[in-house]
């Protein structure tokens, strides 16, 4: 694609997601209390970004398919979100 | 009388609408090339928010129930849930290998990639296969708790897009013996690839969540 040499960055995609795995199993050895989760979420998103934008070649994607991509993300955030706001606003009757 | 034509019409749709001619895609092959990786994304979008409603009731269960998540937690194998992702993220490495291999017209190298990324599937089938039989030969199953209701519900749903993956790369497999694929031509490999690293995604995320948080 538009790398010189997509073969070598893919390995080195590779190897930062197994440094990135590695980092994770690591990190749950460590308890940062209430950070855990957002900690463990951080990471898996930097996975996850680094997948969409090397693996699936968003990075060289036009607009339109950044677009079909973010605004589910969108969504699920509304879905959490609001899922979230009800259950915990609730009066115990 | 106009009113039994319409319902003739509508037991017999094919009679109204005009023939139909084969031809060629309306678009040239870029517009086809990129309209059917839109969709893909498109659909992508639509499975993302399949694991959505998962991950929504895992937020507040968890939520509601920490003791309940951290025991469940603890007792999932981190060794063979590690060994999993990394044979996932390989076989996701593969495939992006082959989608660039395609459009190089190195057909060898794309189905090493293929079959590689199969046994990496299988593997992976195999491992969660023993994962689901210890636990419920130790009488734990999706019904013991809220915890593992979602444990079971989200990594069966992750297997069944795994199986599905299988499938999709199994025929794409095949057809490149048929020498079906070329430079010029190589929207399925691509989309097919696509929907590979999906899985790949979804598990990276349900591993930490399920596996490590606790």
């Amino acid at each position: 694609m538009a790398s010189a040499n997509p073969y070598k960055t893919y390995l080195n995609i590779w190897l930062l997601l197994m440094f990135l795995t590695f980092i994770t199993v690591y990190a749950a050895e460590f308890d940062f209390g209430a950070l855990n989760v957002p900690i463990a979420l951080l990471i898996a998103s930097v996975k996850a970004g680094v997948v969409a934008l090397h693996f699936m070649h968003l990075k060289y994607e036009d607009s339109m398919t950044w677009v079909f991509a973010i605004y589910p993300l969108f969504l699920l955030f509304l879905l959490i979100a609001f899922s979230a706001t009800d259950i915990f606003t609730r009066v115990a009757n | 009388m106009q009113i039994i034509k319409f319902i003739k019409s509508l037991a017999y749709p094919s009679e109204m609408l005009p023939p139909i001619v084969e031809e060629e895609s309306h678009f040239d092959p870029e517009t086809e090339h990129s309209a059917a990786k839109l969709g893909m994304w498109l659909f992508l979008a639509t499975e993302l928010l399949l694991f959505g409603g998962l991950f929504a009731a895992y937020a507040i269960f968890r939520a509601k129930y920490p003791v309940m998540f951290a025991e469940g937690s603890a007792n999932l194998d981190v060794v063979l849930g590690s060994v999993n992702t990394v044979i996932l993220i390989f076989s996701s490495w593969t495939v992006a290998v082959a989608v660039t291999a395609i459009q190089e017209n190195k057909i060898k190298l794309v189905q090493v990639m293929l079959w590689i990324t199969l046994i990496c599937a299988a593997i992976f089938g195999i491992n969660k296969y023993f994962e689901y039989s210890y636990k419920l030969s130790n009488g734990i199953g999706p019904g013991t708790d809220i915890f593992y209701s979602i444990y079971f519900a989200a990594t069966g749903v992750h297997m069944l897009h795994v199986f599905i993956g299988m499938a999709v790369l199994g025929v794409i497999l095949k057809r490149t013996y048929e020498g079906r694929y070329s430079k010029e031509k190589f929207t399925a490999i691509e989309i097919g690839g696509l929907y590979w690293h999906l899985v790949d995604l979804i598990w990276i995320y349900l591993f930490p969540l399920l596996y490590l948080v606790g």
